[in-house]
């Protein structure tokens, strides 16, 4: 239904405001033209973008997944209970969080797709459920003292000079290359972009509807939970609390980076242009010093309406 | 046909026995709410057998129904703006944002000095009560009208247009308060949330005449007939001469105003206003209390009634589940629970499914 030039612009425009807000920054504040401040900005944001991964999918597909947020915490929950409570071994706890983030993914996809239910309003629910058992395991925060959470969360890989990434960033870097080979290599993929751009056609195709929209959002909830164990990584604790709003952020990520709302058009790579926007607006606030910390939601608000109103644009000019 | 009432005269002993009378009854849109309710208030009352006992003291009405009635109040609120805008196919997220707001800008231009005035203490606001009040609902509702606008002129889909108020309202509500709570000295104000007229809670008041004036409103006048022509196809009501677009702004700025008040009753009964937690997750509270009531998140088909019923409904579940003694926060994974569980029963696939396994052993049973 789009041509091949609107595909472009949304993502251009993201790249373009990226490299406009780096010289900025650069430009404005000592010491932000650093290797390091831009390898922080994977580090902080590593389990943003495994969850912007995944939720890319579902919005390609036409969908939304409101739950991430609330699935992450409940990752760092189940994972810091077995660990710290009941000494499980730790990738036994990890292979076990992964699994049960996808089986909830697949059972709100299910509940979307066989009862044709509106996905915002399932996950709406889905995102109060896993809340709430978060709170049904323990209602304060647990700390991890397992030293292999705390080995790997401190480990630091050098890459050049004094630059260097954490496990959870090295993650999420392959988990957006597997993303990118999924969306533009397999037949999932390209059932995902087909679902996205019309469902009904896609169904008179013969393409596995049923199937790929239950494993668009299997393929979330894991995003999810892995974000989760990043996240867990990355706070070494368990909390109810941990990773509210996420899900907006995720949402806000998808659509800076240039994934149309309605689904069947966008790319993987804009989401981590996305991503690493919504780092820079941080890093840009706390550089600058003056500036609240709440004005980064009410930024991000502002941006996510700017790029909501460009697509609708884009969308417009299509038909004339 | 928007609010029918219960009380519609039955036929008596002459309904033929193929219809009998609670068979209609219970085909009624408010059956299931209030059946629902009468449930959970019976559960409510086994354990807390002190539940319908009502106590006229100094001159107020006292009792657990009260208070559940009293802190149904902002809820039911918020809940029947929603409905409005879920009645157009729309879905508003923002709620609890714009609660966050109001109360904010309430406290603020409020604020209240204890000074002494001939001898006496007398509490001063920064500025006239009605101005702060005024002022308060006009940024609740300009919030809701900016949503409308980007509803039904820029084109948005309404998750994401009441998400960017979600996430710019709540940092905007932060940003005001300064991510503190923001205490507010002004015995009047507090009125509006612990007062009681004539006996009668105020909060449960302004409820009652905000449900009885959209009533009016809309049953006097074709504004819910233009309202359910909009939910149930958008173009066809346009082709029709329905102004669709001013219909659905106007829709989208009564719910921010109906935020607005509700977030004026939960400051004033806090006694502060706080803009980091006030109204969070109330918009799930209010969309179950608005689906719970009857009205399909599809559109179209809407009740005033079900959903100030699905207020008191989410309202007592979370009263019962304090009464039973489980940790507050348990309540969540109820009220998902309820959440599916109505989902699927509005689903008609689920339905079908339902009825074909009910009929499947015994066909031409009475199901």
């Amino acid at each position: 239904m789009t041509g091949r030039g609107l595909r472009i612009p949304p993502v251009v425009a993201s790249v373009l405001l990226l490299l406009a807000m780096v010289t900025f920054g650069s430009v404005m504040y000592r010491g932000f033209f650093s290797a390091q401040v831009f390898l922080n900005l994977l580090i902080d944001n590593a389990f943003l973008l495994v969850v912007a991964v995944g939720m890319t999918f579902v919005i390609l597909a036409g969908g939304i997944d409101l739950s991430v947020g609330s699935v992450v915490a409940l990752t760092t929950m189940v994972a810091a209970a077995l660990v710290e409570h009941r000494h499980w071994p730790p990738a036994l706890v990890i292979a076990l969080v992964l699994a049960g983030g996808a089986a909830f993914g697949a059972f709100q996809g299910w509940l979307i797709e066989r009862f044709r239910l509106q996905p915002f309003i399932v996950t709406l629910a889905a995102m109060f459920l896993a809340r709430g058992l978060c709170y049904v395991i323990s209602i304060d925060s647990i700390s991890i003292t397992d030293t292999t959470f705390s080995t790997i969360a401190q480990a630091r890989i050098p890459l050049f000079a004094d630059a260097a990434l954490s496990v959870g960033s090295l993650v999420a870097l392959a988990t957006f290359a597997v993303a990118v080979f999924i969306a533009h290599g397999t037949a999932f993929g390209r059932n995902v972009y087909a679902i996205g751009g019309n469902e009904h056609s896609a169904l008179l195709m013969g393409l596995p509807v049923a199937r790929t929209v239950v494993g668009v959002y299997a393929l979330s909830g894991f995003c999810a939970a892995l974000g989760g164990v990043l996240f867990t990584f990355y706070m070494l604790s368990g909390y109810g609390l941990h990773a509210t709003g996420l899900e907006l952020d995720a949402i806000a990520s998808v659509v800076i980076g240039g994934t149309l709302l309605a689904g069947g058009v966008g790319l993987v790579a804009g989401t981590l242009c996305g991503v690493l926007m919504l780092g820079l607006i941080q890093t840009l606030i706390t550089f600058d010093g003056t500036l609240s910390a709440w004005w980064t939601r009410i930024v991000i608000g502002a941006l996510l309406l700017a790029f909501c109103l460009l697509q609708r644009l884009t969308q417009r000019a299509e038909p004339t | 046909m928007t609010t029918p009432d219960m009380d519609t005269p039955g036929p008596l002993p002459a309904t033929p026995p193929a219809d009998p009378m609670w068979l209609r009854a219970s085909r009624h849109p408010l059956a299931w709410p209030l059946a629902t309710l009468a449930l959970i208030l019976a559960v409510n009352a086994s354990l807390n057998p002190g539940l319908w006992h009502l106590q006229w003291r100094d001159g107020h009405l006292y009792g657990s129904v009260v208070d559940i009635v009293n802190r149904a109040a902002p809820l039911a609120i918020v809940a029947l703006g929603l409905t409005l805008v879920i009645a157009t196919r729309g879905i508003d997220i923002s709620v609890g944002a714009v609660v966050a707001i109001s109360g904010a800008v309430a406290a603020l231009m409020i604020g209240g000095d204890l000074k002494i005035v001939d001898g006496q203490p007398v509490h001063i606001s920064h500025w006239p009560l009605s101005v702060a009040l005024l002022a308060a609902l006009g940024a609740a509702a300009a919030c809701g009208a900016w949503n409308g606008l980007l509803v039904a002129r820029a084109g948005l889909q309404p998750i994401i247009a009441t998400l960017i108020m979600m996430l710019a309202g709540r940092g905007a509500a932060q940003l005001l308060t300064g991510g503190q709570i923001i205490t507010i000295y002004y015995p009047p104000y507090f009125a509006i949330g612990n007062g009681f007229l004539l006996g009668v809670p105020v909060a449960a008041l302004i409820a009652g005449a905000v449900w009885l004036l959209m009533t009016l409103l809309l049953e006097r006048s074709a504004l819910g007939l233009f309202i359910q022509a909009i939910g149930i196809n958008p173009r066809a009501a346009r082709v029709a001469g329905v102004r669709s677009r001013t219909i659905t702004i106007c829709v989208y700025a009564f719910c921010g105003l109906c935020a607005g008040i509700a977030g004026l009753i939960v400051s004033s009964n806090v006694k502060s206003a706080d803009g980091n937690n006030a109204g969070v997750l109330m918009e799930l509270d209010a969309i179950l209390a608005v689906t719970v009531g009857g009205t399909l998140l599809t559109g179209g088909r809407f009740t005033l009634a079900g959903t100030v019923i699905g207020a008191l409904i989410i309202q007592t579940l979370t009263s019962t589940i304090y009464a039973i003694g489980v940790p507050p926060e348990i309540n969540l994974v109820v009220k998902a629970v309820v959440v599916f569980a109505v989902m699927l029963l509005q689903s008609p696939e689920f339905r079908r499914q339902l009825r074909a396994l009910a009929v499947r052993p015994a066909p031409g049973g009475p199901r």
